[in-house]
């Protein structure tokens, strides 16, 4: 058992699917994050998940999915502002890691001249 | 010496009977043809296969699904070859993580009333391996048995 089930939590869905609990933390925060399946949190819970996997942030409150195989996907709500600012902190590394890969990505050379952008 | 390769089955909730039966069968089989095999599931699911194998003839190793999974993330163990167990939207939901945490090559193993529908929602890439068997494990079996190991 996690420890989750230990910490103060508030119950917003349960026994749904995952698909309905990723909508309901898409609807109903003020910031959605996404991470992979896997994404740890509160020491040694992993995040079970289809991606994207979405993970909210209410005021001081996290909400997340947690998925039991025979009781279906729960919306939790936990207040945690250290959960939260890596969930933050981790958006950062995506985008700085998506910057970073920008110009490999590109697969020919810019164009030189306006005519070339035509000749495109 | 070659390693072993290593082949996990991911179960689900057991309250499907022809779980259980078709977990005990694959296992059985993926031995035969050499693999090292691991059965995770919930703490229910894999006392449902302990007392039906008292020796351990058929079941070796057992895992704790969501141990499991934490284990394959932080790489200290991972697989060739996963059959992941589904019925419901919450051994779908496990599918899709084992999908994208493992490098394991993913057979989607999806029985139950409603088989047919929820393999058309998988995503993910996996190999689906598909009968509407719920008491009687034969039509998975079937299915089973057409995979070439």
């Amino acid at each position: 058992m996690s420890c989750i089930e230990q910490l103060k939590y508030k119950l917003y869905l349960e026994r749904t699917s995952f698909k309905e609990a990723r909508e309901y933390i898409e609807k109903n925060s003020e910031e959605v994050y996404y991470v992979d399946p896997g994404y740890k949190i509160f020491k040694d819970y992993y995040i079970i998940g289809a991606p994207p996997v979405a993970m909210g942030v209410r005021g001081k409150e996290m909400l997340f999915t947690y998925v039991k195989p025979c009781h279906g996907t729960f919306v939790m709500g936990i207040d945690s502002e250290e959960e939260i600012n890596r969930l933050r902190e981790n958006e950062k590394g995506k985008i700085k890691r998506s910057l970073k890969k920008g110009p490999k990505e590109r697969t020919e050379p810019a164009p030189s001249s306006y005519d070339e952008i035509w000749r495109r | 010496m070659t390693e072993c390769k290593k082949a996990l089955l991911a179960m689900g909730c057991p309250e499907v009977p022809v779980q259980t039966s078709i977990a005990i069968y694959l296992s059985h089989k993926l031995e035969a043809a050499g693999y090292d095999v691991t059965i995770a599931g919930t703490d229910a699911a894999v006392k449902l296969l302990k007392v039906a194998d008292p020796d351990g003839y058929y079941v070796k190793k057992t895992a704790d699904l969501d141990q499991l999974i934490a284990d394959i993330v932080e790489k200290k163990v991972d697989f060739d070859l996963c059959f992941a167990f589904m019925h419901n939207d919450a051994g779908m939901t496990y599918g899709a993580t084992f999908s994208a945490i493992s490098r394991a090559k993913l057979y989607a193993v999806v029985f139950g009333r409603n088989a047919e529908a929820m393999a058309e929602e998988i995503e993910y890439p996996a190999e689906k391996i598909i009968a509407k068997a719920v008491h009687n494990p034969n039509p998975l079996k079937n299915k089973i048995d057409k995979v070439i190991l």
